[in-house]
């Protein structure tokens, strides 16, 4: 096994978790929990790989599966912030929706082979020894876009006026209403740009990571990864995109542990018998509630938790 | 733009009429419908066919209506499942989960064996339903806990655990409980089936080919169990006050800690309940895929039924008769996409529940 691989696809998996997450991260920091990441990103998927199939542009197919998927965020707006719905409730209508939509116009996909998103390797930064060949070499360009995008949002959210907006209105909506800001609008606002970002996460495994449209098996339970990688990142997109590539890198571990024959000088077990393999692949399930459980007693300690408005519908004029 | 007139929510102050919240579920379910066939006709489809065909193949005969009742049946016992959590604003999205664990302990019984199997047929199905409500039980204890204990979102373990479970069951069916090399355990043995009216065909005639089991009957007992426990006892009590007001809740001295873990593994119980039913009374044998997503549906029926335990069994009837029409329809996804629009409706049109809608004329500004 060489390391150097198993990181690049690490890095590489690690990229669609990262969109999901940091997105539901500023949805959840503007008070609005949206928990139907998993059906978001099954049409970004689908939206992303049928839009590049017939228009032969890639990049198209990655504008229209944030758009599908924004839609599909502002259903949930419509229903959480003027209809007061249970976001919770609303989320998971979301989930079987956007799943019943994929699995409905994804008819037919499978097996299919658009245009895929390039891969770049960065001159220069590339030739580093190990670094080069596993962080800049031979990846796809939403891999370089991620990069640039965990810097962009810690600037957002933390030093500019908008992200002191976004996070006023997930602590204490009311204040921000006096000071002038529209929370209705806002919430609005980031409800779609956390659920564009669900859909670039779907559009990230269909059109680049793991090309191909493989109906629910695409996403496989990774929104889910990511509603639970924000609580565990503390709405911190810094420790967000650490957990993102975290979990990444383990997914792809785990398909690569079952290769050799001999591991670290002992007879492979999962080379014997691959059912071994199933105990294996719960890992990043029971990884994500025992990260849940350590952030949660950090939370406790530290007294720091969620946007103290998260899941509050408000009510102007209700005070 | 200067309308001549204004749209106004106007906040309900009385009890709303009984038959309101009927209503609009009824209606939101119809606009559903209507939505669907509006994507189904984009996607170049016949609605109009398609919903012929549903109506065909749910309740146009006994035998097919009979199929309709058999998928209600887990469905019934796993909106039980969720209607007693959300009671409480506990989010057990695991349903799914403890539907496979309950199926795996309760099949159990029959492989390892727990009870010998020429034990009467009632011991075996009695330790094949304890075994499945523990299953489902501990499924539920787990994400209990971390909640009571250490504050651990409910959602997320729920979730997490689903996909645990369901690989935990992949495991012993495809290793060391395999049918010879099928992903399925061998048959079980007749006495571990749950009856079925088909059984009874050399007596009455009319029953040849009906799948309907005795699952059904379980379903219509737990319902009335959760309806008398809110109802009428202490502990449901306690968890309609915790689930409406926490701090009131706290205050008048409930042991909150203590009723998140029960709860939870009630939910479990419930599900776990009807995982034993669909191994012993449908496939028989614990395999792969044994539950076409029943935990997730079970979420949308307990809303839909909005947490009452009789009404759960009406809609588990229109949902089983979902599952039914969705093995057969094309495009796959068409079933799940209903579910989904309904859920959307059902909780939009609440809105209606909470707030009067007036239409009111605007007076001209006059200079």
């Amino acid at each position: 096994m060489n390391l150097e691989i198993i990181l690049h696809a690490g890095i590489a998996t690690g990229t669609i978790l990262l969109f999901a997450t940091i997105g539901e991260l500023i949805t959840e920091r503007s008070g609005i929990i949206n928990l139907g990441v998993e059906g978001m990103m099954l049409v970004g998927a689908m939206t992303g790989f049928s839009v590049s199939l017939a228009t032969g542009n890639p990049w198209l197919g990655v504008l229209m599966a944030m758009l599908a998927a924004g839609m599909l965020g502002l259903a949930h707006g419509l229903v959480t912030i003027h209809l007061q719905a249970d976001q919770v409730v609303s989320g998971l209508a979301l989930t079987f929706l956007g799943t019943g939509l994929a699995l409905v116009f994804g008819e037919g996909l499978t097996g299919k082979n658009p245009p895929l998103v390039p891969n770049w390797s960065l001159p220069g930064l590339a030739h580093i020894p190990f670094i080069g060949p596993t962080f800049f070499a031979n990846h796809s360009v939403l891999v370089y876009i991620g990069y640039i995008f965990i810097p962009a949002v810690w600037f957002f959210i933390y030093k500019t006026r908008p992200g002191m907006h976004l996070r006023a209105i997930g602590e204490k909506p009311e204040a921000a209403d006096t000071l002038g800001v529209n929370v209705y609008r806002l919430r609005y606002l980031y409800t779609f740009v956390g659920a564009c970002l669900a859909g670039l996460s779907g559009a990230t495994i269909s059109l680049a990571v793991s090309p191909g449209w493989y109906s629910a098996q695409t996403t496989s339970g990774q929104g889910w990864i990511a509603v639970g990688l924000v609580i565990f990142a503390q709405w911190n997109p810094l420790r967000a995109a650490f957990g993102a590539y975290l979990f990444g890198a383990l997914r792809r571990g785990i398909l690569d542990l079952q290769g050799p024959a001999v591991l670290l000088g002992f007879t492979n077990p999962l080379y014997i018998n691959s059912n071994w393999s199933f105990f294996l692949k719960m890992a990043p399930y029971l990884l994500v509630i025992l990260a849940l459980v350590v952030g949660s007693r950090a939370a406790i300690k530290k007294h720091i938790g969620s946007p103290a408005a998260l899941g509050v519908p408000y009510i102007r004029g209700d005070r | 733009m200067n309308l001549p007139f204004d749209v106004r929510f106007e906040r309900r102050s009385e009890d709303n009429p009984w038959w309101l919240p009927v209503a609009t579920a009824l209606g939101s379910v119809v606009v559903a419908f209507v939505i669907s066939g509006i994507i189904l006709k984009l996607t170049g489809g016949q609605p109009l066919v398609v919903g012929k065909f549903f109506w065909q193949a749910t309740f146009g005969s006994w035998p097919t209506f009979s199929d309709t009742i058999v998928k209600a049946t887990p469905l019934i016992l796993v909106g039980l499942a969720c209607a007693v959590a959300f009671k409480m604003k506990l989010w057990n999205i695991g349903a799914e989960g403890q539907f496979y664990m309950g199926a795996f302990f309760a099949s159990l019984v029959v492989l390892v064996p727990i009870v010998p199997m020429d034990s009467p047929k009632v011991v075996i199905l009695g330790s094949m339903m304890i075994m499945g409500m523990i299953g489902g039980a501990l499924w539920g204890f787990f994400p209990g806990f971390l909640k009571a204990k250490f504050n651990v979102n409910e959602i997320i373990t729920t979730l997490m655990l689903n996909y645990v479970a369901i690989l935990w069951n992949n495991f012993w069916i495809f290793d060391k409980w395999s049918d010879a090399g099928f992903q399925m355990t061998p048959m079980f043995d007749k006495k571990a089936w749950l009856p079925r009216l088909a059984d009874y065909a050399h007596q009455y005639k009319a029953f040849s080919g009906i799948t309907l089991h005795l699952g059904v009957l379980i379903g219509f007992v737990a319902a009335i169990v959760v309806w008398w426990i809110f109802q009428r006892s202490r502990w449901g009590y306690e968890i309609k006050l915790i689930g409406d007001n926490p701090e009131a809740a706290r205050y008048a001295g409930l042991n909150i800690t203590r009723n998140i873990v029960l709860v939870m593994m009630f939910s479990g119980a419930l599900a776990g309940l009807a995982g034993m039913s669909e191994v012993s009374g449908v496939v028989h044998r614990l395999q792969e895929r044994i539950s076409p997503g029943y935990g997730f549906t079970g979420i949308i029926v307990a809303w839909l039924a909005k947490l009452n335990p009789f009404a759960v069994i009406v809609v588990s009837i229109l949902f089983g008769a979902l599952i039914v029409a969705g093995r057969e329809i094309q495009p796959s996804g068409l079933a799940q996409l209903l579910q989904g629009i309904i859920l959307f409706m059902v909780i939009s049109s609440d809105v209606l529940l909470r707030y009067k809608i007036r239409i009111v004329r605007v007076k001209p500004l006059t200079a």
